[in-house]
């Protein structure tokens, strides 16, 4: 019987670990190659049997920066999806503390509508306003466009970040003199500054990632690295060693930010559903 | 100076609940509502970019479509490539949940690097999906065949398109229906589990007659939130074959992309884009009534 049942656990943890390779597999087998395809030389790239072994090369990393101007696409999707996330924080945690205080549930209405629109809905009508005002390939309206996506996602983390702060603080607050505004901004706001962090993080690695938008909406001064990585395959010949380089250079940051936000993630996407 | 601030600051106490969410709606409404009110009044225009003002034509680019090929190729791209991805992901999700439910030792290590796919940019990581399911020079076949399998012609044929590029929208976002499953099966009560253990149960009944229905309505709302953005699959599509071979792969959503952009017919264009609009809402609807129901029960 003992023995049965050391054999059972045995069996399963067998199992459990077999499991985590064969989950760990896919997502580390592409890293792998897409790293690997930004250290081989093109024809490395094309030739077959596919190399796994051969001696690596930084020379795609250098045509990156100096031929195809990375850095400056880098600086373009650091500045939007920097100015993306201030403004949400900026107009999304008073909402979203005044939706948590009062129960206004309804200007949820407003952001299904937003996640439920396709985004080709919206490239027209800001083409056309942002030509109109002569904004077409500005930091300003690259950052309007992401806000459809950021805002709602900061305002939907911030509710339950908001609705876990005690009432009680407040009103102590209140009987000590301080104003509405200044418990918002001294008692509160401290005290959510994890949620805000988080907030912060997801809304700055999908504006980074957003691509159809700045496909449309950018120009030569602000295309941002997801556009500018797709341009990769329209210069005629596909070079596949720059794709890997770049695509390497774009993945690798908001995996590092992903990591230490992936309990959150799924809130911000979810926007409550789960709550009720 | 000092008694106008004072003032302010009063006004905005007072009105604390209309004036902290006010710049935020104001915003939105901006940046989402007017850009949507604008693209349905385009729907019943004609106009081509660059050529005149649109001019209103009533329901006829309504009508236009019902007898456009490209439109019954899109909706039917749509369903298969949507039907499949979301009914794996949902299966594969929900079993991968069950998995990390019962944690073990390095379990976070594990869940950490299985969801990198899910913050990966769409775009880079399906460049290098390209990459890898080349006919010729790809890895993928190259690992089919080292374990003697025959290797396909992935994206590059109408026939495989498909299924190859679910196989990539997969890999993607599976990792978001376990991560809103797994936060589903933490909120589970315990009692139901104790009493059935104790009437012996076995792993599969508790599953099948306990987890499964009590998960049901998380697992309807994973589905959902996974349709918003998969029946507007872009980026992945877009980069990995744009549609084609031919238009094996042209979903709805990515024909108004190209009536849009390529053809430049704004008031067409629009016209569909109104229409995935009401696919997704109706959809949508539809899943949430499914849902209340299942959480009666």
């Amino acid at each position: 019987m003992a023995t049965g049942r050391r054999m059972t656990k045995l069996f399963k943890s067998t199992l459990f670990y077999t499991g985590a390779v064969a989950l760990c597999l896919p997502p580390v087998f592409v890293f792998v190659w897409m790293i690997l395809t930004g250290l081989k030389t093109g024809v490395q790239n094309i030739s077959y049997p596919p190399q796994f072994i051969f001696s690596p090369t930084l020379e795609n990393y250098r045509a990156v920066f100096q031929q195809y101007n990375f850095f400056k696409y880098l600086m373009n999707s650091l500045v939007v999806a920097g100015l993306a996330t201030g403004v949400s924080l900026l107009l999304g945690l008073p909402a979203a503390y005044s939706i948590a205080k009062y129960r206004q549930g309804r200007i949820g209405i407003l952001i299904l509508v937003a996640r439920m629109t396709p985004f080709v809905s919206y490239l027209l009508p800001w083409y056309i306003i942002f030509r109109y005002l002569n904004l077409i390939d500005t930091y300003t309206a690259l950052t309007i466009t992401h806000l459809i996506i950021t805002l709602p996602m900061v305002i939907w983390l911030m509710i339950s970040f908001f609705e876990s702060v005690p009432a009680e603080l407040e009103d102590a607050a209140k009987i000590d003199g301080c104003s509405g505004l200044q418990s918002f901004l001294i008692i509160v706001l401290p005290l959510v500054r994890n949620g805000i962090a988080t907030s912060a993080i997801i809304s700055f690695i999908f504006s980074w990632n957003q691509f159809l938008f700045s496909l449309i909406l950018s120009g030569p001064n602000t295309k941002t690295v997801p556009v500018a990585v797709y341009n990769f395959i329209s210069y005629g010949k596909i070079d596949w060693a720059g794709i890997g380089a770049a695509a390497t250079l774009i993945v690798l940051p908001v995996s590092v930010f992903a990591f230490f936000v992936r309990k959150s993630i799924v809130q911000g996407l979810t926007m409550g559903a789960l709550k009720d | 100076m000092k008694q106008f601030l004072g003032t302010i600051s009063r006004f905005i106490d007072r009105r604390q609940a209309l004036v902290y969410p006010a710049p935020a709606i104001i915003a939105l409404f901006l940046i989402v509502v007017v850009p949507i009110g604008y693209n349905l009044y385009l729907a019943f225009t004609k106009w081509t970019i660059g050529l005149g003002d649109p001019r209103f034509i009533g329901v006829d680019n309504f009508i236009e479509l019902f007898g456009d090929e490209r439109v019954l190729n899109g909706v039917k791209v749509m369903v298969y490539f949507s039907g499949l991805s979301l009914s794996i992901e949902l299966i594969l999700g929900l079993l991968i949940a069950l998995y990390f439910h019962r944690q073990f030792k390095g379990s976070e290590i594990v869940q950490a690097i299985y969801i990198f796919p899910f913050a990966a940019t769409p775009v880079a990581v399906a460049l290098i999906w390209r990459i890898m399911l080349n006919p010729e020079i790809g890895v993928m076949n190259y690992l089919l065949e080292s374990i003697g399998l025959p290797g396909s012609l992935w994206v590059s044929s109408a026939r495989t398109v498909i299924p190859a590029l679910v196989l990539v929208d997969v890999w993607k976002w599976t990792p978001m229906i376990t991560l809103i499953v797994l936060a589903g099966l933490k909120s589970l009560p315990h009692d139901p589990y104790e009493a059935a253990r104790i009437d012996g149960a076995n792993t599969l009944q508790i599953f099948w007659y306990i987890t499964l229905p009590l998960i049901r309505p998380v697992l309807i709302a994973a589905l959902m939130l996974r349709s918003l953005d998969n029946l507007k699959e872009f980026d992945i599509i877009y980069t990995i074959t744009q549609g084609g071979p031919g238009i094996a792969s042209e979903t709805l959503y990515l024909y108004s992309y190209n009536v849009g952009f390529s053809f430049f017919k704004a008031g067409y264009g629009s016209a569909l884009m109104v229409v995935v609009f009401l696919i997704v809402l109706v959809f949508n609807v539809v899943m949430n009534r499914m849902r209340i129901n299942a959480q009666d029960i």
